[in-house]
């Protein structure tokens, strides 16, 4: 049991371990621009931006505070949806009645804001942020070589992902929210104040985004590129998936993930490429994605 | 309207006489241009390689231009300008190319990252400047890329292969995997070493290339584990080098196999610590506690930047100085004559022991196999390296027999 | 019209005098962009597609048309006319894919398809990855007159803006560009009306990756380079904004607003480095929030609202 078709069963489960990881980053990210979406109906291009102040804010808080990881990993989401609840009373809501593609136009401008100043605070070589010190080292398996703090990521992405599917589905306020998703009118009329839902919401994903900066700050550099670097590749995962389900983003992103991983070990130079190719495929067979409703 | 019209087209017949005045006035043929010689700083002021050279890069030249006029009285005015490529080879080019259109630039040096210096070295020959490549790494620069208007100053690809590269395929480490950034400098990196890991009797199982300023090393890495090879070099630099290194001690990587950085600077020592990089390999151009001049120069330097100098930011300084020589020795800026002035000089200062500029602009100097000492060995701050051997600047540089600048022939 | 008429004379007679007030390259990479944006303006402004993958087409050309010069020894004419083509080529088949989703899946269709152009660009050999595709000869016009004096590119260049301007111009005015406008004010109409609506839509996308290619072809030309800074997503993004600030929708907005931002840009790059994307951002936001009609659009509204009210 040492190979599967040739390949190294090690190399196999690395990778695919590694995919899983990024695939994790992938699910709570889509997670979050689905939910914004639903409520919204605005691509939040500033969602990179956003997972990446999360990031810095963790590096910040170390750095200059002596805040350590656990409790970051609450702070500054919580400080990233605050950001984000006020950019949706002090702009966003100006433009609801507006062509949806002004809010596309808005937030890329807003995250080109946000890139810019780290960038010009901290230049783009990336502060490191190591690893909390109960999760460094790893366990040997045997057959492959888990670092420990990898395997948090992917369970803690996991819980939140399923916590925010049972909270929109399965709980009293979720319902409010799929109702104003549904008929924003009808559902004020019950009395149900849809402003305050709206803006919640955008502040819910924006700290989604930030969780998932957290997360990654001890994987990869904390550097103001690694929004932008993630977000194209998030959206294409998006356009896979279809903006229909929740459930259906978490899991396109996670398999999306693995994908990568195992074509990292097959064919490394299209690594990159791989969920592109199959954004244009489900394009062309199934338009609207494959958990998306054709409208 | 009418009226208007016809200004309109008077002003359409004075353009080619307009045009033929401007030909006239078009710099390139002043004697000593505005009677100030003007240096510029490419460099990487905020990217990964922003430790190596940076802002260091430019006050290391600044003190060099103090020195050069409270030594020398010189009649001319020298100025200095900076810019940063953010490691971009289109950015760093057509900056250097306003440079020298528009601002009366003379020479350039530092650019920090080779795919940038081959660009600018293009600029440079067509416009006829001087430029003097130090944080550049490519061997091309003065291989098959070379100019007659080029300055390779520090180290090469080459030289790095050469004298680390050599050292640890003779220690036993004779199966390599190689970790390249992806471009002009992690490419002549590897190809360099490779040559030289052949040559004696190594094998290369086998490479993989990751982005510049690449965020995440535990895919290239695991891919470097599956090969088994005794050695991982790292064809890369500056943060990139650092990052690798951290996410192999992660992975457990170094347990079985043994990580080589090709191109390590003493910032990276410093950012990485002892504990981590004890016992590595490495090529140097520049050690700042090799004699009493290095040490002088790099305490003058610490006071300022509260760091030592990297290799990269004391050849700046001495390049410039070289540079300056050759301008009061010639008489003017122009750059053929100042080339020739250069190339005809030694070089002797704390950075050179009788350094020469060769034909193909390569400048030729001792370099040192360095051994990164024990935590317990270290002294005092930033005492981090043991001189192994030195290798005199014959040996270590690319012989001209086998060189393919066009120059050399002739 | 012929109010018109003079004032595009005057623009040429500027343009034609420029650059001996302004350093040429500088006026050559306006006109690049404006060109750029102009072709840009063509979907977004009379088709009502917003693309966010454009400069996939930009790079395209340069890539193509400084390696068909550089590396098989074309002409530089027949160089620029294998980018352009390219570039078309390529916009009929991203444009045969995005137009499959309307409005912000359009948006994300195009900047996930223009992101794997450019990481097939960064690891195909030809491109010379981050080095990018360096020292392309700028060679001659029908073998007699040398383009590597800056003043003659210049007005090589500038004729070349000029006829593609006066193509756009041409198509926005033509049967074909009435029936694109009647898309952008209401697409189902459009379709009850018998237009093949996907069919002029993908046409408009191909004439306007073509232009965008031209646009970055003739860039390749002028800094004798192709990098991946052509074909990244922030040129995308910046010829959204260039496009909007100068006013969407007007013929000579995207000019405007692309000389502004390259103006801007290249004045701030060394007094605020990094903060310059800061300051486009802020442009943006304030061009979204307050002033969607642009500096054209604005301007000729009041304009209008002069004579409109005696």
């Amino acid at each position: 049991m040492s190979e599967i078709f040739g390949i190294p069963v090690q190399a196999l489960m690395a990778q695919l371990m590694l995919g899983l990881v990024n695939g994790s980053f992938y699910a709570v990210l889509s997670l979050g621009l689905a939910v914004i979406f639903g409520m919204l109906n605005i691509i939040n291009f500033a969602h990179g931006a956003l997972y990446m102040m999360g990031a810095f804010l963790a590096w910040m808080g170390l750095e200059y505070l002596g805040i350590g990881y656990w409790p970051t990993l609450l702070l500054a989401p919580l400080a990233v949806g605050v950001f984000g609840i006020i950019v949706e009373r002090g702009m966003l809501r100006w433009l609801y009645k507006l062509d949806h593609l002004y809010g596309l136009l808005l937030t890329f401008g807003l995250a080109l804001v946000i890139e810019g100043f780290f960038t010009n605070a901290y230049g783009v070589s990336g502060q490191p942020y190591s690893i909390p010190a109960q999760l460094s080292g790893g366990f040997n398996l045997g057959f492959m070589f888990l670092p420990y703090y990898r395997g948090w990521v992917i369970v803690a992405s996991l819980v939140v992902c399923f916590a925010t599917w049972f909270g929109i589905e399965k709980t009293r306020l979720g319902a409010y929210l799929r109702a104003a998703t549904e008929n924003p009118q009808l559902t004020q009329a019950f009395g149900i104040n849809v402003p305050m839902m709206v803006m919640l919401t955008y502040g819910f994903g924006a700290a989604l985004a930030g969780f998932a900066g957290v997360l990654a700050a001890p994987v990869i550099q904390v550097s103001p590129l690694m929004g932008s670097h993630l977000i194209i590749t998030v959206f294409a995962v998006v356009v896979i998936g279809g903006m229909g389900s929740i459930l259906g983003s978490i899991l396109t992103g996670l398999g999306l993930g693995v994908i990568e991983g195992i074509t990292n070990l097959l064919y490394p130079a299209a690594s990159n490429t791989v969920v592109f190719v199959i954004m244009a495929i489900v394009l062309m067979v199934r338009p609207a994605g494959l958990f998306g409703k054709e409208k | 309207m009418r009226y208007e019209l016809r200004k309109l087209a008077l002003a359409l017949m004075l353009i080619p006489a307009a045009n033929i005045a401007a030909a006239q006035t078009s710099p390139g043929t002043m004697k000593l241009s505005d009677n100030t010689v003007k240096i510029g700083v490419l460099t990487d002021m905020s990217g990964v390689y922003s430790d190596l050279g940076g802002q260091g890069a430019v006050t290391a030249v600044q003190m060099a231009i103090d020195d050069y006029k409270a030594q020398y009285k010189p009649k001319f005015k020298i100025e200095m300008v900076y810019a940063d490529h953010q490691n971009k080879a289109d950015v760093g080019s057509n900056k250097v190319r306003e440079w020298y259109d528009t601002e009366g630039v003379d020479m350039v040096t530092d650019v920090l990252n080779s795919g940038v210096a081959l660009a600018v070295a293009k600029v440079t020959q067509e416009k006829k400047r001087i430029v003097m490549f130090v944080g550049s790494a490519s061997t091309r620069l003065t291989d098959q890329d070379c100019t007659p208007n080029t300055v390779h100053y520090a180290y090469d690809t080459y030289s790095l292969a050469n004298v680390a590269g050599k050292a640890i395929v003779k220690n036993g480490g004779d199966t390599w995997f190689f970790l390249t950034a992806d471009y002009a400098f992690g490419q002549s990196l590897e190809k360099d070493t490779t040559d030289v890991i052949k040559a004696n009797g190594g094998k290369v199982l086998g490479s993989v290339r990751h982005p510049l300023n690449a965020s995440d090393f535990s895919s290239y890495l695991l891919q470097a584990q599956a090969s088994k090879a005794k050695i991982i070099g790292l064809a890369n630099a500056g943060g990139d080098t650092i990052n690798a290194i951290k996410a192999a001690s992660e992975f457990g990587i170094t347990k079985n196999q043994q990580l080589a950085g090709l191109l390590m600077f003493i910032t990276d020592i410093h950012a990485l610590g002892l504990q981590t990089t004890q016992g590595m390999l490495l090529t140097a151009g520049f050690y700042w506690d090799r004699d009493e001049d290095t040490r002088k120069f790099s305490k003058r330097y610490f006071e300022k930047t509260k760091r030592n100098p990297t290799m990269v930011q004391a050849g700046d300084y001495s390049a410039v100085t070289t540079y300056l020589k050759a301008v009061q020795a010639a008489g003017t800026d122009d750059a053929e004559a100042v080339m020739a002035k250069m190339k005809a000089m030694p070089i002797n200062d704390f950075f050179a022991k009788n350094g020469k500029i060769r034909v193909d602009g390569r400048m030729i100097h001792d370099m040192y196999l360095m051994q990164v000492k024990k935590p317990s060995e270290s002294k005092y701050p930033w005492d981090y390296y043991d001189i192994k051997s030195v290798v005199p600047g014959d040996e270590a540089f690319q012989p001209l027999s086998v060189s393919k600048c066009p120059l050399v022939k002739k | 019209m012929s109010r018109n008429a003079f004032a595009y004379l005057a623009l040429l007679a500027v343009g034609i005098a420029l650059p001996f007030f302004v350093y040429p390259v500088l006026v050559m990479k306006i006109l690049c962009f404006a060109l750029f944006a102009c072709a840009f303006n063509l979907l977004l402004g009379y088709t009502g597609l917003l693309s966010f993958g454009h400069a996939a087409f930009f790079g395209t050309a340069a890539y193509v048309a400084g390696y068909a010069i550089k590396g098989w020894g074309f002409p530089t004419e027949l160089g620029l006319l294998a980018g352009t083509a390219a570039s078309a080529l390529l916009g009929w088949a991203v444009g045969s894919l995005a137009i499959r989703r309307t409005g912000i899946y359009f948006a994300m269709v195009t900047l996930a398809l223009a992101q794997m152009v450019y990481f097939i660009f960064l690891q195909a050999p030809f491109t010379g990855g981050e080095d990018g595709l360096q020292g392309i000869p700028r060679g001659t016009i029908l073998g007699l007159i040398s383009l590597s004096d800056d003043l003659n590119l210049y007005y090589f260049v500038l004729a070349i803006f000029v006829f593609a301007f006066w193509l756009i111009y041409r198509t926005i005015h033509s049967p074909f560009g009435h029936v694109l406008t009647a898309i952008r004010e209401n697409e189902p109409r459009a379709i009850s009306l018998g237009y093949d609506v996907a069919k002029y839509k993908l046409l408009a996308f191909v004439l306007s990756a073509g232009l965008s290619g031209l646009a970055g072809a003739t860039k390749m030309l002028v800094f004798k380079f192709a990098t991946l800074t052509d074909a990244h997503w922030h040129g995308s993004g910046e010829v959204v904004l260039m496009t909007i600030l100068g006013g969407m929708g007007t013929v000579l907005g995207p000019v405007v607003g692309s000389s502004v931002i390259v103006t801007l840009q290249n004045e701030l790059a060394d007094k605020v480095g990094s903060l310059v994307t800061v300051i486009m951002g802020v442009i943006f936001v304030v061009c979204v929030l307050a002033f969607r009609r642009g500096i054209v659009g604005e301007v000729s509204a009041l304009y209008k609202r002069m004579i409109g009210a005696p």
